[in-house]
């Protein structure tokens, strides 16, 4: 976690206001002291300078007599040392010809009075109303509230939540009042894989919304890639959530839309067609309504709903693993948007890290034969079918780092069981750059991957690794 | 910046579905006011860590007694703005207490001032951010951006007059952090718990 980088972060990109403001704040901050200065009359300061350091002895320390509060002036005032002997500038002339004061009904001077409080009135209302302050009660009275008000004033800091907090703090409450309707297991990545990119966009600027993002995924071995905005990746992430909406019997984001085929890219590009001007910020809220409608509907149907699927178009999967993908996805497409805009992202926490690498282990035999199909994967050695069930050819697979673990990979079906008798490979990589393949980020070629055994096994399991990947 | 007005029926429901002990509701809570309670925290305090803790205190008494929120006496939003204020300051007062009995130089006095003051910023932040949006786009441009008033009323789009009016009632608004220095009575808050 490097905290400190993020608010650098944010500061760079989302405070562009804030350090305008700031500098502002300066300006004015050194406006103001000089006009006390004017107002008090430059003879009355001390000027630091020969003539009077022996007569301020008293704050060096061990003076005797009442104890002398160095700002403020000696009871005795010191004698005054000449402007002219300090080399400090002269004061400027006064009383230099003015113009004509500015005459105001009373309610148009008290209208004022907040824009003067502000100090965002002109040289010549301020004078006015500064005039008749000194002469109506209770616009003095008000003046002063509204002076002390603009002191309340901060610049909103920018204060960036860490994102673990909201899963310590669920979780002690969870404690003390065990819930009825918990959240199943299974559904706590999506949840908290949507709301750590909710918290991203919350404080992104408008014109951050607008920045480019490249999506990119791995289709017959090589990569793909298809230009969006940061608005666009969350039209995607909405549309394609839309498919565990719809298994669930809830509306469908796509609405009067008709994507050319049920899978996520159809969707999305009919959705990206569909609208007449590019997604703004706007998408974020229906996005994140959908995502709570999700989590809050899993929860009550979740129990029982082992056996509702979800369709892809092309495939199927599980609700439970459904709702693992759709957090996967959002976490990859996080990440995509925080390069996009230059913020740190952090991968998820290490026990929904290891769902989601079992997941894609899970689909690794599918992933095979279907490579293995399309004439790309190598053929099966030897025999042409493992019989279901029986132990196979097996790739060990061995995820390093927090949320690791190790899974045997049946290499020859999707219904041969892995057997570490039967291990034929054994490849090793991090649990963040396995994720990385399996999203079509990194090429499986280029992994880095420490590798015992049949190279072409390897080969073809990274490879269908990658080839999980989609828009 | 998100919608800040929920209708009053989101209040009642969440009101209902933490009363019925839903998990996924708990999680909506906190989505929309962890940033609040945080941040008032955090001003009361001046401590990321304390501010944490105060976070934690707060959506726990709100998932132990959803009843003790009355969605007659105000939004959902104020009485945790409130609840959150009342606990900080407290926490606030504790800790200064135990510093001053450990002699810890300052007196009652400045610890008073202390948290009052704490107090006072904690709610103007508050006030800021539940302002009707015009009057705090207004203070914004005036304040934070250094334009003049005429100029506040043309980046508005409004007309003089009403940039006045705008920049006077946001002061006049904000004005009320101060009143109430007693603490847990605050005026924006209501009654909290």
């Amino acid at each position: 976690m490097n905290e400190p980088n993020r608010f650098e972060a944010y500061d760079e990109h989302g405070g562009q206001d804030d350090w305008e403001g700031r500098e502002k704040d300066e300006d004015r901050g050194a406006g103001k002291g000089h006009e006390e200065t004017e107002g008090h009359g430059p003879h009355d300061t001390t000027p630091p300078g020969p003539g009077n350091g022996d007569g301020q002895g008293g704050s060096d320390g061990g003076a005797p007599g009442p104890a002398q509060n160095p700002d403020q002036p000696p009871r005795i005032p010191l004698p005054r040392a000449s402007v002219e002997d300090t080399g400090q500038p002269l004061p400027p002339l006064e009383e230099l010809p003015k113009p004509a004061p500015l005459v105001l009904e009373h309610p148009v001077l008290k209208s004022l009075l907040g824009a003067w409080a502000l100090a965002a009135c002109s040289p010549e209302e301020t004078a006015a109303v500064e005039d008749h302050l000194g002469a109506c009660g209770t616009c003095a009275d008000e003046a002063l509230r509204l002076r002390e008000a603009v002191g309340l004033l901060h610049p909103p800091e920018s204060l960036d939540l860490d994102p673990g907090l909201r899963t310590r703090v669920l979780e002690g409450c969870l404690d003390r009042r065990p819930p009825r309707i918990p959240v199943p297991e299974w559904a706590a990545p999506y949840d908290a894989e949507t709301a750590r990119l909710d918290a991203l966009l919350r404080d992104m600027g408008d014109a951050e919304w607008h920045a480019p993002v490249r999506l990119r995924w791995f289709e017959a071995d090589a990569a793909t890639s298809r230009r969006t905005t940061v608005a666009g990746v969350i039209a995607h992430l909405l549309t394609v959530d839309g498919l565990v909406a719809l298994a669930l019997g809830l509306d469908d984001p796509l609405g009067e839309v008709t994507a050319q085929a049920p899978t996520p890219a159809a969707r999305t590009e009919a959705y990206w067609r569909g609208s007449h001007f590019p997604p703004t910020r706007s998408v974020r809220a229906p996005w994140r309504e959908q995502s709570h409608d999700l989590v809050r509907t899993v929860s009550f149907t979740g129990g029982g709903a082992g056996k509702l699927s979800v369709s892809y178009g092309d495939f199927e999967l599980p609700l439970h693993d459904a709702m693992l993908d759709r957090a996967f996805e959002c976490w990859v497409h996080a990440e995509d948007i925080a390069e996009a805009v230059d913020y740190p992202y952090e991968p998820p926490s290490p026990r929904h890290l290891n769902r989601m690498i079992d997941l894609a282990a899970r689909m690794l035999p599918t992933a095979v034969a279907v490579r293995r199909q399309h004439g790309l994967a190598s053929p099966v050695h030897g025999r042409h079918l493992v019989t279901a069930g029986e132990p196979g050819r097996t790739l060990r697979l061995e995820i390093e780092g927090l949320g690791g673990g190790e899974w045997l990979i049946p290499l020859d079906s999707p219904a041969a069981v892995g057997s570490a008798e039967h291990e034929v490979a054994h490849v090793a990589l991090d649990g963040v750059e396995f994720c990385q393949v399996a999203a079509g980020h990194v090429s499986p070629e280029e992994a880095a991957a420490g590798q015992v055994g049949d190279r072409e096994a390897i080969r073809d399991v990274l490879f269908a690794a990658a080839s999980l990947s989609r828009m | 910046m998100a919608k800040k007005d929920a209708p009053p029926r989101w209040d009642r429901k969440m009101q209902q579905r933490l009363a019925r002990g839903e998990a996924a509701a708990l999680g909506e809570l906190y989505d929309r006011f962890a940033s609040l309670v945080h941040g008032l925290a955090h001003r009361v305090l001046g401590d990321e860590r304390a501010a944490d803790g105060i976070t934690r205190e707060v959506f726990a008494h709100v998932w132990q007694h959803p009843d003790a929120y009355d969605p007659k006496q105000g939004p959902l939003r104020t009485w945790v703005a409130g609840l959150t204020h009342r606990l900080a300051v407290q926490r606030l007062r504790a800790t200064e207490t135990a510093a001053l009995a450990q002699g810890g130089g300052g007196s009652t006095e400045e610890l008073e001032r202390k948290v009052r003051h704490a107090s006072v910023a904690a709610r103007a932040d508050y006030i800021v951010t539940s302002m009707p949006a015009p009057l705090r786009a207004a203070l914004e441009l005036a304040y934070f951006q250094r334009r003049d008033y005429r100029q506040t009323a043309a980046d508005l789009g409004v007309t003089e007059d009403e940039a006045r009016r705008r920049l006077r009632l946001g002061l006049q608004l904000l004005s009320t952090a101060h009143d109430a220095g007693a603490p847990g009575a605050p005026p924006g808050y209501g009654g909290a718990a």
